[in-house]
């Protein structure tokens, strides 16, 4: 070796060789990957959705099931639908960051403890018309006992009733906590009911110990007590006109199609 | 270490000298990612992966290394290669790079690592120091495949995901011991395995750093 290793030529010289081959690598690494991981990424998302519309069979073709479904954007303050934003690139973790797109909830308002919330969310719907779907999927976020925990919940086309619920993303406990993901605590929130009655606008969902006995009661996690209100929580907040209310109203309020022509039916009977 | 074989290199690590049991390095990890099987799995063969490659980098340029700065090109390599291996994970294996989450990336902090850089690759051949780094990786992953033993088996009542105890939810008889999911279980099993080890392997026993005197009367306080 000709010049000590020591010298500050020496020592800038590796350095700055030893981050550009580094950097390299790393960036071509990140580069060449980056269609996979975007591809697994969108498809655990559409598999969740689809699990909790009961829909995903294990090894199906998610993306011809996923056809099935129309994501929309809803704006939350109105219920309205918008066209301002594309639902498959919508990304409403961001909005929720940002100043203008979304507004700040504090106090006793802030019951699932998201300090910040969007302005408009993506909603998914399943079935051949969107305008009389037969589940809407909705997603909620809120605080657990360790954190955030994200995940979907499945209605029927009542806007009431519940198909399932799931979560993508949590750091629950292991065993306790965790649980939510469990399949047979899933099962039973099938048929259950958001609303007290028709004419309710906070939910009644709740998560109870010892045995649920209403159509609005859920069994708690057992030995995850804080868990159990975080879920709860954050559905009596998403299922509430803060969040999701003033959307579902239009699937609540709403009488099909054919029930409507059978109370016609009725009243020309009654009239007669 | 003085006469270093190829043979020595790749078994030593795993009973004679391990790095958690012996050196207890690496311990966090071993806590966090050995609830399941498979997970303890995928971590083993990235930490393999990470050791014997930083060590073979850093091995092949150690002539040119300024000493100065030597731990910081360690740690460039060493975090170079992380972050190739999260970005593999997350394309070719995304439900088990989920659940190592932070864990992965956290692979750039473990001791053992940056231990067998400095303390191996940095005076031997890169042919030898890249069997230290894998030899090193596999006496890590034992007891991390250890600890996930016990821990998925008791905790679970399942191995690698197969249900081998049935737990009493679904409809069996074995109530699952959920101490053994949380974090702090992984210290009995590791502190068991090391008294194992040095019930075995007598010459690990530590010297007493003191010696209590002889003749002390216990005595009251005055």
């Amino acid at each position: 070796m000709a010049q000590s290793n020591n010298s500050i030529k020496k020592i800038l010289t590796v350095a700055f060789a030893l981050c550009i081959v580094c950097s390299v690598i790393v960036s071509t690494a990140a580069v060449a990957l980056r269609p996979m991981q975007q591809l697994n990424q969108e498809l655990d998302r559409k598999t969740n959705i689809l699990s909790v519309a009961n829909l995903y069979e294990e090894g199906m073709d998610v993306e011809a099931e996923f056809e099935k479904i129309t994501a929309r954007v809803v704006d939350l303050r109105t219920g309205e639908y918008t066209d301002e934003f594309d639902p498959d690139t919508y990304n409403s973790f961001e909005a929720a960051r940002d100043p203008a797109s979304s507004r700040t909830l504090s106090g006793d308002r802030d019951i699932a403890g998201l300090s910040r919330q969007e302005n408009f969310s993506t909603v998914y719907l399943v079935g051949e018309d969107p305008d009389d779907p037969e589940q809407i999927i909705l997603p909620i976020r809120g605080q657990g006992l360790w954190g955030l925990m994200r995940g979907y919940i499945s209605l029927e086309g009542d806007g009431n009733t519940f198909v399932g619920i799931t979560y993508y993303e949590h750091s629950e406990t292991p065993g306790l906590g965790a649980e939510v993901n469990n399949p047979r605590w899933q099962a039973q929130w099938e048929g259950k009911e958001v609303f007290a009655d028709d004419q309710a606008v906070a939910p009644a969902i709740s998560l109870v110990k010892g045995g649920a006995s209403e159509s609005t009661e859920v069994d708690a996690l057992s030995g995850a007590t804080l868990t159990s209100r975080g879920v709860t929580n954050m559905l009596k907040f998403w299922l509430s006109p803060e969040g999701f209310g003033e959307y579902l109203a239009r699937f609540r309020g709403e009488v099909s199609p054919d029930e409507a022509q059978d109370a016609d039916v009725e009243l020309e009977s009654e009239g007669a | 270490m003085s006469a270093a074989t190829p043979k020595g290199v790749l078994t030593t690590p795993i009973f004679k000298n391990n790095p958690i049991a012996l050196q207890i390095l690496g311990i966090c990890s071993a806590l966090a990612v050995t609830t399941s099987m498979s997970v303890s799995l995928v971590m083993t063969l990235a930490v393999i992966f990470v050791t014997a490659f930083s060590n073979l980098f850093v091995s092949l340029i150690r002539n040119h290394i300024p000493s100065s700065i030597r731990i910081i090109v360690q740690m460039t390599i060493i975090a170079s290669l992380v972050i190739v291996v999260d970005q593999i994970l997350k394309a070719y294996a995304y439900e088990i790079s989920k659940q190592l989450s932070v864990f992965v990336g956290l692979i750039i902090t473990n001791c053992i690592v940056m231990g067998r850089a400095e303390g191996f690759a940095m005076t031997n051949t890169p042919g030898m120091s890249f069997l230290d780094g894998v030899g090193n990786g596999i006496g890590y992953g034992f007891i991390l495949m250890t600890v996930g033993f016990f821990r998925e088996l008791l905790g679970a009542g399942s191995v690698f995901g197969f249900t081998v105890l049935q737990p009493v939810q679904d409809g069996g008889w074995y109530v699952p011991n959920g101490l053994l999911l949380l974090p702090p279980s992984a210290f009995f099993i590791i502190g068991l395995i090391i008294w194992v080890l040095r019930e075995t392997h007598p010459e690990q026993v530590e010297e007493n750093e003191f010696k209590m005197k002889e003749n002390t009367q216990p005595k009251e306080a005055v």
